[in-house]
């Protein structure tokens, strides 16, 4: 019904009149007969269109059997934060939604200029020099990083244990599609076993890929196992939440080669898992080995200032078979969606962010360590957001008792449950969840 | 215009976030970052009016024309948004329990299985965020297939020079060799090149149909089934796939696996670069290699996520670009099979018009009716005046409308390549012919003015040599700047 054709019949019929033909269906005369049977046959049994009205009653119905909690202690990947109206307003904004890539610089300059800004407001965050326009999510970013770092003589992707599940399972999915190798380093009492990083190092290692906080959220001894890779002659790759960046020292003061995660905390609403942002920058040195499209300065004839897409013979429309990626959509919206989040926060806003998640996350480590059996998983490890407690009962028990209050609890993981605390977690929230925990366990 | 770092004011706020009513907990200095990072310093107008002013300096498909060849930049719905933004698919964590989210694992079904009927296929993921990550799991599928079947020696994707560039770069991506086979000169697939380069070493082929020149490759059938014979799968790159609805499905093309873009055909917005969405669908035989986290429909009529029995993995965090997927489905809901077979015969019927329009001075690369997009060349124009393709695209710029793609497909020289879209109406397509013609007569009249193009825009062309040369990409702060 909705059809979004603007010509009327009347136009039709000069058109293919134009063209000397008597029907659109003219135009398809190459493709075999049988081929357009067997396609109209499929479009004819499907459901016919409706109106934008009725379409869009259907998609509020679905919309309406998912629970929208109260409030949510749940990250491992996705966080709950407060997206500021004037960041939502922005990234609504009609020219930036619906253009493509800007190919043609001169009148793409917003869309480039904003991916710039990105650039260097990633570039602070991370203490690195150089950062791509983003790739899918974080998980990829880990995946391309590992492509990133591969010597001809160095070929091994060595995975934290404390790497969220999702992204080292996407490294394997592309390690199995390149035909590299790559190994699992255990932890220890809840961050890395550096007596098994030193033993899994050797002069075949490209790379470690860790993440701090890791999964389990606790804070990595970055500066030293970025000492003990690089003795090694390997890389180190580094994962961080981009709200802690604000607050604790950063991959470029830990000795991180090349920054990633997941943008999602900027601004990006959780959307069931998507369409999220994946940010990777890096040191000087390895600018040429970034994947996916960066933006540059440079000026015109006239020596304004303006920028372009750079350094394109890395990328896959130039090289084909030789690209170190083949990425080419990639999350642009949402790049400029973390810009607008971090310009409206500032250094001060964001810190603030981060320090809140910091002593809510506290807060509530504390609260349910007064519990009998929620004691902290790892008690001897500093930790962000996130954090382990052991469980005295069924993990779901705990999770249904508090998802009849609208809480959606931590996640259930091995060893107990998984929990995470933004600056969106009030005390009455803590509290609620509190009092619902007592309650399970009475 | 003014960076964001360069509105800056010291100590100017922006959002404020009210004070935690938590203790402060210990934090450990050695812990800490040396300084905050420096973010601009802006008020709520600052940003607001900055953004603006950004959006001034770009060209949506809601300012005007956009034939962007290979890219389908029609209309993208307003309601699309307003469906992707209600706060039940918003909100919602990707790990809340399956039962709290039966609404959005529907909304992945309904949508796999209207695009399974239209392209022929019997499973699909949304598990891949764009078409090139499609792609790639496309051939990794293919590579997990042949690997069960004990074939880890067919190493070789085929691939037409014709193709987009991400096909060779994903065969790569996927651990096979690259075997280029030169098109015919339609850039449809030469049979005799095909029978020459398959083997016992063919792993696949990678194919567009219609191709990057706009034709619907009439061979199909007997082209996969060379693929096929020689133990071979067929990969289906869904690029081009507006111009097929209802008119051809790659499944009955005898293709294996196939990627679309929703982004492309089913009107989900490109944001200046992305995100997209690049649903791949399969026959049966392959669903079994699919990514984790297969969204499905359960016996007793609810909605979960399975794990395929030799699922190649993971391709990303969670399920793919969800709110994407919403917008592609609201779409789908609206337009119906038969509104969708519409669409695509108006794409053809525009791009035909297109065409004709332009003939008499610029003839497609190719004679006889195009798909969904043509080509051009300005091959002899270039010779005659100097005037490039690039200098017409700049011009048009200046015409008021967005420039076709250029200098792509490869195998033309100096292509332009045009894609109307359904969604523009007839005088869009004759107020576009007149513009294009009129900047043919002025290359034979004054060819000097049209190197100077575009004039109206805020910059001129950039120097992008000296912008790979040497590289600035990130703000440098001053002194005085903090």
């Amino acid at each position: 019904m909705g059809n979004f054709l603007p010509s009327t019949e009347e136009q039709r019929r000069d058109m293919l009149q134009k063209i000397g033909v008597s029907s659109a269906a003219e135009l398809y005369r190459e493709i075999p007969a049988d081929l357009r049977k067997k396609a109209a046959d499929a479009t004819g049994n499907m459901p016919k269109g409706v109106s934008e009205f009725e379409a869009l009653a259907q998609l509020r119905e679905l919309s309406g059997k998912n629970r929208v909690f109260d409030a949510i202690f749940r990250g491992a990947g996705a966080y709950w934060h407060h997206i500021p109206a004037v960041v939502s307003r922005v990234a609504a904004k009609e020219a930036f939604v619906t253009a493509y890539t800007p190919y043609q610089p001169e009148i793409s300059q917003g869309i480039l200029q904003t991916i710039f800004e990105y650039q260097t407001i990633l570039c602070e965050l991370t203490g690195m020099d150089a950062g791509n326009a983003s790739v899918y999510d974080g998980a990829t970013a880990a995946a391309e990083a590992a492509a990133m770092c591969r010597e001809r003589n160095r070929k091994v992707t060595l995975l934290a244990g404390g790497l969220n599940p999702d992204s080292a399972e996407t490294v394997k999915t592309y390690c199995f599609g390149a035909n590299e190798p790559y190994a699992m380093v255990p932890n220890q009492g809840g961050r890395l076993d550096l007596a098994a990083l030193k033993s899994a190092l050797d002069d075949g290692v490209a790379c470690l890929i860790l993440q701090s906080p890791n999964y389990y959220g606790v804070i990595e001894d970055v500066p030293a196992i970025a000492g003990i890779v690089h003795a090694a002659g390997a890389k180190l790759v580094l994962s961080m939440n981009p709200i802690a960046m604000a607050l604790l020292r950063s991959p470029g003061e830990s000795g991180a080669d090349v920054a990633i995660g997941d943008g999602q905390p900027l601004g990006i609403p959780l959307g069931f898992g998507g369409p999220y942002l994946g940010f990777m920058a890096c040191k000087k040195e390895m600018v040429r080995k970034l994947p996916g499209r960066i933006v540059g300065q440079t000026a015109d004839a006239q020596g304004r200032r303006c920028f372009v897409l750079t350094l394109q013979a890395r990328e896959q429309h130039i090289r084909r078979e030789k690209a170190s990626s083949n990425i080419c959509s990639n999350q642009a919206l949402c790049a400029l969606t973390a810009a607008a989040y971090c310009s409206a926060m500032g250094p001060q806003g964001m810190q603030e962010v981060a320090r809140a998640c910091y002593d809510n996350a506290h807060c509530l480590a504390d609260r349910l360590g007064e519990i009998a059996g929620f004691g902290l998983l790892y008690p001897k490890a500093a930790f962000f957001h996130e954090f382990v407690t052991k469980c005295p009962v069924p993990a779901e028990r705990v999770s249904k008792a508090l998802e009849e209050k609208g809480i959606l609890g931590g996640l259930p993981v091995e060893g107990g449950i998984l929990w995470c605390a933004t600056e969106r977690n009030t005390i009455s929230q803590i509290d609620a969840l509190i009092d619902t925990v007592k309650a399970v366990i009475a | 215009m003014k960076l964001a770092f360069e509105r800056s004011v010291p100590g100017r706020r922006g959002c404020r976030i009210p004070q935690t009513a938590a203790p402060q907990a210990k934090l450990d200095d050695a812990l800490l970052r040396k300084a905050p990072p420096r973010l601009p310093e802006l008020s709520e107008i600052d940003v607001s009016r900055h953004y603006s002013e950004l959006e001034r300096q770009v060209y949506g498909v809601n300012d005007g024309f956009y034939p962007l060849g290979s890219c389908t930049m029609k209309y993208n719905p307003a309601v699309n948004e307003q469906a992707a933004s209600l706060e039940g698919f918003r909100e919602v964590h990707p790990l809340q329990p399956a039962e709290t989210a039966q609404g959005a694992i529907e909304a992945l079904v309904r949508t796999k299985e209207l695009l399974c009927s239209l392209v022929g296929m019997d499973e699909m993921t949304f598990a891949p965020a764009a078409g090139a990550h499609g792609e790639f799991l496309g051939l990794l599928l293919v590579k997990a297939c042949l690997r069960s079947r004990g074939e880890s020696g067919r190493t070789k994707i085929i691939v037409p020079d014709s193709a987009h560039g991400t096909n060779p770069a994903t065969a790569s991506m996927a651990g096979f060799t690259v075997v280029n086979i030169p098109s015919a000169p339609d850039g449809t697939v030469d049979l005799a090149a095909l029978r020459a380069a398959v083997g016992p070493d063919t792993a696949g082929l990678m194919l567009t149909n219609p191709n990057t020149l706009g034709i619907f490759d009439k061979n199909i059938l007997e082209i996969t089934k060379i693929v096929h014979d020689a133990g071979g799968l067929c990969y289906y790159d869904g690029a081009n796939m507006n111009a097929i609805m209802g008119a051809a499905r790659p499944g009955d093309m005898g293709f294996d696996a196939v990627h679309l873009n929703l982004h492309k055909t089913f009107s989900t917005p490109h944001g200046g670069g992305g995100p997209g969405a690049g649903a791949v669908g399969c026959k049966a035989f392959l669903s079994e290699f699919l990514p984790n986290r297969l969204p499905v429909r359960k016996p007793d009529g609810s909605f979960g996520f399975a794990d395929p029995a030799a699922s190649v993995g993971s391709m990303k965090a969670f399920y793919g670009n969800f709110l994407v997927v919403i917008r592609a489905l609201c779409y789908l809901t609206m337009l119906g099979g038969d509104g969708l077979k519409e669409a695509s015969e108006n794409a053809v019927l525009n791009a035909n018009y297109l065409r004709v329009l332009l003939e008499r001075e610029l003839p497609a690369a190719n004679e006889g009716f195009c798909m969904h997009e043509f080509v051009v060349s300005l091959d002899a124009l270039k010779k005659e005046t100097g005037v490039s393709a690039m200098d017409v695209a700049k011009s048009l710029i200046d015409g008021g409308m967005h420039p076709p793609t250029m200098y792509f497909p490869l195998i033309v020289h100096e292509a332009l390549m045009f894609e109307p879209t359904e969604t523009e109406g007839k005088e869009t397509l004759d107020a576009a012919a007149d513009a294009v013609l009129g900047i043919l007569a002025r290359a034979k009249a004054d060819p000097g003015a049209l190197h100077l193009a575009p004039a109206t825009t805020p910059i001129g062309r950039p120097d992008e040599v000296g912008a790979a040369r040497n590289p600035i990409l990130r703000y440098e702060f001053t002194e005085e700047a903090k």
